[in-house]
């Protein structure tokens, strides 16, 4: 019997026969042109986009001006580096909050596993504006986080770090980057949890019989284990918060505005074509280059 | 027999009863523990807000910004539509959400299915052109596809916003619906084979109902992503197209209505609820 399965199993994507291209072909056409026609042709359009000079109102020509980049980063590395630096200090600290969070779902919730794992999707079901807004709310200079700060003097350290200033913790560069982890943490938890999921405790249990510390267990066996999804984890959050542009609105103030607030001004109330072209251009450039990078050092090919 | 017997016994009862024993005290609970110590923290932080959003639903506030609780009041509850434009914009929402919503969902499946059955020439270029709209940052999607429209004198509105909402969440949909259909059983769909169904009988009969469930998942996930997506239809709307979360920015700035968090509060239960009754409705089709 088990020697009959295989070879039926292997042959059944195949009964289409001779011209076994079509079907496949058929099925991806509809979105396939969807991807060319809106994402694909938008970009090149963006990319010539900045290499043109021109108005809004007289239109615009290639003219292979490159100057639009070197003017855009002038004027806005500032910005550029600001966005890289939060989302990756988001990054680190939606890893240092959601393993714990994955790891008890995956391994130690037991029954309580899908009830959890709605609860950690739960969030989304609000607009993420509004949740933002409660971040107003709960980080207003009369809340409790602010009590927190303040009574512990921690205030001080975040001061003299340059994360907050004066005595509020709204409206600085530490409500950005805790609105920023806080948005992008359920991207980081579900795939640390499909990974942890997947993790034999037996495994656990082989280490420490080879008297393996609860350290090293997690070191050698846990971490490696679960690395598709804590590279697939930072990438999500990564990505979208380089690009965020709300919470750096809505919780910051004009000295943490990020790239993404200067790549909306620019395109709809400077109405500057060109130069934001040239800095969306980069930053979708720097954050693939970064991302190739990362993914052959971490060493995983099951993302794509 | 007998000398192999004990050993067996007593090795591993020794090391998972004995050993722990010498070492409990405070601090091994507390080690024990640390995980759901921190697990619970991050719940926190993650639920935190929308309990805001729920109680400040029905908040009574003094000026223009309800971010400060002044007294319990179920006057935004009475009057949903009492903040001018809100339930037009929601309505706008809705709208989009699902036209994209079925539109992704169609065009998902069918390249899920085609990618997830078929190995073919150019597949991994598809799965490339799949992932990088998930790997683009909102502003560079939102900016390139303005350019477009400006550069070919299209003019935004409701259609582009439209355009864009399917193009985004088309991606997630294929990820979702592939991977419910790499989790397939093939011996199911032989089975139906050998019991003399034709092919388009195997695919209704059997094919269709395991994965529809993939299916309806990826529909709901691409309907929340176009209820709530405020960057990329930003770039790609006109002032008469204002869309619920352009008018909870705009409210943001000019004075934030007690009524948009009524709407919060609403759609988080309505969500929950056909979550639970989902989990609840599979649940006991298992049984």
């Amino acid at each position: 019997m088990s020697a009959i399965v295989p070879p039926t199993s292997t042959a059944a994507p195949s009964t289409a026969g001779r011209r076994k291209w079509l079907p496949p072909v058929l099925l991806l056409i509809p979105g396939a042109v969807w991807l060319g026609v809106f994402f694909v042709v938008p970009l090149i359009f963006l990319a010539s986009q900045s290499i043109q000079t021109g108005t809004v109102e007289e239109g615009y020509k290639v003219t292979w001006h490159l100057a639009n980049y070197t003017y855009a980063f002038q004027h806005f590395w500032d910005q550029f580096a600001r966005s890289l630096a939060y989302a990756l200090l988001s990054t680190v600290f939606a890893l240092l909050i959601g393993y714990p969070l994955a790891y008890a779902i995956a391994q130690k919730a037991g029954r309580f596993k899908s009830i959890l794992l709605v609860i950690v999707i739960a969030p989304f079901f609000t607009s993420f504006l509004l949740r933002t807004l409660a971040w107003k709310t709960i980080l207003s200079s009369n809340g409790l986080v602010v009590g927190f700060f303040r009574s512990t003097h921690l205030i001080s350290l975040t001061n003299a770090l340059g994360l907050t200033n004066g005595d509020q913790v709204l409206n600085s560069p530490l409500a950005v980057v805790a609105g920023l982890t806080y948005n992008f943490l359920p991207f980081m938890v579900l795939p640390l949890f499909a990974s942890l999921d997947r993790l034999d405790p037996r495994l656990l249990e082989a280490a420490g019989d080879l008297y393996a510390s609860p350290i090293t267990a997690f070191r050698q066996v846990t971490l490696p284990l679960s690395l598709p999804g804590v590279v697939a984890g930072t990438l999500l959050t990564f990505i979208p918060a380089a690009g965020d542009f709300i919470n750096a609105q809505l919780l910051g103030n004009t000295n943490t505005t990020m790239i993404g607030n200067v790549i909306s001004g620019q395109f709809l109330e400077v109405l500057d074509y060109s130069v934001a072209a040239a800095l969306s251009v980069s930053l979708m450039l720097t954050i693939v280059v970064l991302v190739a990078l990362y993914v052959r050092k971490a060493g995983t090919e099951e993302l794509v | 027999m007998t000398a192999v017997k004990p050993s067996r016994h007593s090795a591993p009862s020794r090391r998972t009863q004995a050993a722990p024993r010498p070492r409990r005290s405070p601090g091994t609970t507390l080690r024990e523990n640390i995980v759901w110590l921190a697990a619970g923290a991050a719940l926190i932080y993650l639920l935190l807000p929308n309990l805001i959003v729920v109680l400040f639903s029905f908040n009574k506030p003094n000026g223009r910004f309800n971010y400060t609780w002044q007294r319990f009041s179920l006057d935004a509850w009475k009057h949903p539509c009492g903040a001018p434009g809100m339930c037009h914009a929601l309505g706008l929402s809705l709208k989009i959400g699902v036209i994209a919503t079925v539109m992704a969902t169609i065009l998902g499946t069918l390249v899920a299915f085609a990618l997830g059955r078929y190995r073919f020439r150019g597949r991994s270029v598809a799965n490339l052109l799949i992932f990088m709209p998930m790997a683009t940052p909102e502003v560079v999607m939102g900016s390139s596809l303005l350019t477009l429209f400006v550069s070919l004198h299209f003019s935004l509105g409701f259609r582009t916003i439209l355009i864009a909402h399917i193009l985004f969440c088309l991606s997630y949909v294929v990820v979702t619906v592939k991977a419910r259909i790499a989790g397939l059983d093939p011996r199911l769909e032989q089975a139906a084979a050998d019991l003399y169904a034709n092919e388009l009988q195997t695919f209704m009969r059997v094919t269709l109902p395991l994965v529809a469930p993939g299916i309806a998942a990826g529909a709901l996930l691409a309907f929340s992503l176009s209820f709530d997506d405020y960057i990329v239809t930003n770039f790609n709307a006109s002032p008469s197209s204002v869309t619920f979360p352009m008018f909870v920015y705009g409210s943001a700035q000019r004075g934030t209505p007690v009524q948009i968090n009524v709407i919060g509060t609403a759609m988080f239960i309505l969500a929950v609820l056909s979550v639970g009754i989902g989990q609840f409705a599979s649940r006991r089709r298992a049984r």
